[in-house]
């Protein structure tokens, strides 16, 4: 559904995306992930026609950004960083007026704004002015105005910013449920969105790709191996630590075993395993044989976090000096 | 075209639905008022004077009346255009709704030709006002239509001419106070520029003089329709329309 091959954005001497290429499927809910400044609003722009990349081209639904971008803006729903309303506007008004821009009208017109309405869940603020609403609800008018002319493409940057956990939370349910009509592109900074919401995701950091994955693959892929820690605790108040390393080495499949803390009678261990092979049952019929109690045992997997700050490099969060965004016009 | 005309309705009911519409149009019409009831004393202080001296030549409306005032017209202008055109983009650009402009399935042309559209309507409604003053001209005496006519078509196509400059300016900046002030400064030096031709007749100056949207207003007002100076006026709302296309332009290019 998305092309994008060898895009690039320069502004003067510095190159605020650089060389991006990266491919999004019909239906697929993908996750463009970056530290602030990584270059996702640019690439967003620029894929919305909204900017013209400085070489590189992208196609969204087979048409050329630079050569169709009227087809191209037809096929797309646009959502920026701030929702670009107007506060003067009632929210019906401000649907229609939206609606109207994009090539609605009549009957289709009125369907349409009924449906993005109660799509977004703002019925109940159909009629107030928009400079009127909270935070919460002129990101839910945003998203209305992007699915208004039912387009193929939705392009959301950072639809979370600046809302409330709760709202956080029914913004992504919004967008997972949007997402077997719609191909969708989110950007964030917030991982666990990305874990969350999507299939796919796109890093980038200083502008230039850095991994394209599914959220799977790349947390199975920074982790190397599979992980388990297990909590064991010895049934006469005494535990001896050695032993149960020992006994856990002995499991077939496992790799290493590493004692991460120990209180009194209970300890933690991470059981590491050759990748692929599946040794929970073992470990656990082998402590509880082995006259042990097993309290705890979960899978240690990596959170997106960690591969993130693996593959763009801690310096890229804690940087002093992040390179700045793009502002808005 | 039917995107034109969205655009148009969006700005005008901006207009319409915030006091800016109304302020215009009170402000408007207490100058226009004071200025006609001005002249109207005038008018009537010199005729008793003139019959008094025995003087008995009729005193034409057109010339005592109508004509100083279209003259007056086109000065208030000068102040009332930067205020129509001083948000056109100025607001889209720092509120960011320009993104939601530039990324719908819609000509760049056709946002510029609505905001313009917008701005000649609202200053169409602010002549109404005076149309209101001459009115009673026509009740209680007989002036020559066909020169007000005139008169009043100068007047709108020098609007035009200087909200188009005005939209261009607006294009220019994300701060309205900078486009109106802007605005202002070029429609007043615009203004001003015909005076070179009362000292000097060198080239420049005539050409100076020539740039001036005061000297091209003047065949207007004594009522003669002179293609050259309409021509002028057209020439310079297309200028000033095509500049705000490139301007428009430029900023995907900058931004």
């Amino acid at each position: 559904m998305i092309k994008v091959i060898q895009l690039t954005k320069r502004y003067g001497r510095t190159t605020a995306v650089d060389q991006i290429s990266f491919e999004v499927a019909k239906g697929q809910i993908v996750g463009f992930l970056g530290p602030n400044g990584a270059g996702k609003t640019t690439t967003m722009r620029m894929l919305t026609c909204f900017l013209p990349p400085s070489s590189g081209t992208a196609t969204v639904a087979g048409f050329d950004v630079l050569e169709q971008p009227l087809e191209v803006k037809k096929r797309i729903g646009y959502l920026p960083e701030t929702p670009p309303i107007y506060p003067e506007m009632s929210t019906a008004e401000y649907l229609q007026f939206v609606g109207k821009l994009k090539g609605l009208s009549g009957a289709d017109l009125t369907k349409r704004v009924d449906y993005a309405c109660a799509r977004c869940a703002i019925v109940d603020v159909k009629s107030k002015l928009l400079g009127k609403l909270s935070k919460g609800y002129r990101q839910r008018v945003g998203l209305a105005q992007a699915i208004i002319h039912n387009p193929d493409v939705l392009i959301l940057d950072e639809p979370t910013a600046g809302l409330d956990p709760k709202q956080i939370n029914e913004t992504r349910d919004l967008i997972k449920d949007l997402a077997g009509e719609h191909t969708i592109i989110l950007s964030t900074h917030i991982l666990p969105e990305v874990e969350q919401t999507c299939e796919q995701v796109i890093i980038i950091n200083k502008g230039k790709l850095v991994a394209t994955d599914s959220v799977r693959n790349l947390q199975a892929r920074a982790r190397g191996a599979e992980s388990v820690l297990v909590e064991v605790a010895g049934r006469q108040g005494t535990l001896e630590p050695s032993l149960v390393l020992q006994r856990l080495e002995r499991v077939a499949g496992v790799s290493r075993v590493l004692c991460k803390q120990q209180v009194d009678a209970r300890a933690v261990f991470e059981v590491e395993s050759t990748k692929g092979s599946f040794v929970r049952g073992d470990v656990a019929r082998a402590i509880v044989e082995s006259g042990w109690d097993l309290n705890e045992l979960r899978p240690a997997a990596m959170s997106l976090e960690e591969v993130f700050l693996q593959l763009t490099g801690t310096e890229a969060v804690s940087e002093a000096e992040t390179p700045v965004e793009v502002q808005a016009l | 075209m039917r995107n034109v005309w969205i655009i148009c309705q969006k700005e005008l009911r901006s207009y319409f639905v915030s006091p800016v519409a109304y302020i215009l149009l009170i402000m408007f019409g207490l100058i226009f008022g004071y200025f006609f009831w001005n002249a109207l004393g005038a008018f009537v202080f010199e005729s008793i004077q003139s019959q008094m001296s025995g003087r008995s030549f009729p005193m034409n409306l057109n010339e005592w009346i109508i004509r100083p005032l279209l003259s007056n017209l086109s000065v208030i202008n000068l102040f009332f255009i930067p205020l129509i055109t001083m948000r056109l983009f100025a607001e889209e650009k720092r509120t960011g709704t320009i993104e939601l402009l530039a990324t719908s399935p819609i000509r760049d042309i056709e946002v510029i030709l609505g905001k313009w559209l917008a701005a000649v309507l609202l200053y169409a409604c602010l002549l109404l006002f005076t149309a209101v003053n001459f009115a009673f001209l026509f009740r209680y005496g007989n002036p020559d239509w066909k020169p007000l006519l005139v008169g009043y078509l100068g007047v709108f196509l020098l609007a035009g001419a200087l909200l188009a400059i005005g939209t261009f300016v607006s294009s220019l900046t994300k701060n309205q106070i900078i486009a109106g002030a802007v605005t202002f400064g070029v429609c007043l030096l615009l203004y001003v520029f015909g005076w070179v031709s009362g000292y000097e007749t060198a080239a420049w100056a005539r050409v100076l003089s020539y740039l001036s949207v005061a000297t091209h207003i003047e065949s207007f007002e004594k009522g003669v329709l002179d293609s050259k100076d309409a021509i002028f006026y057209l020439t310079v709302i297309f200028l000033g329309l095509f500049f705000t296309a490139r301007s428009m332009e430029s900023l995907r290019w900058r931004s």
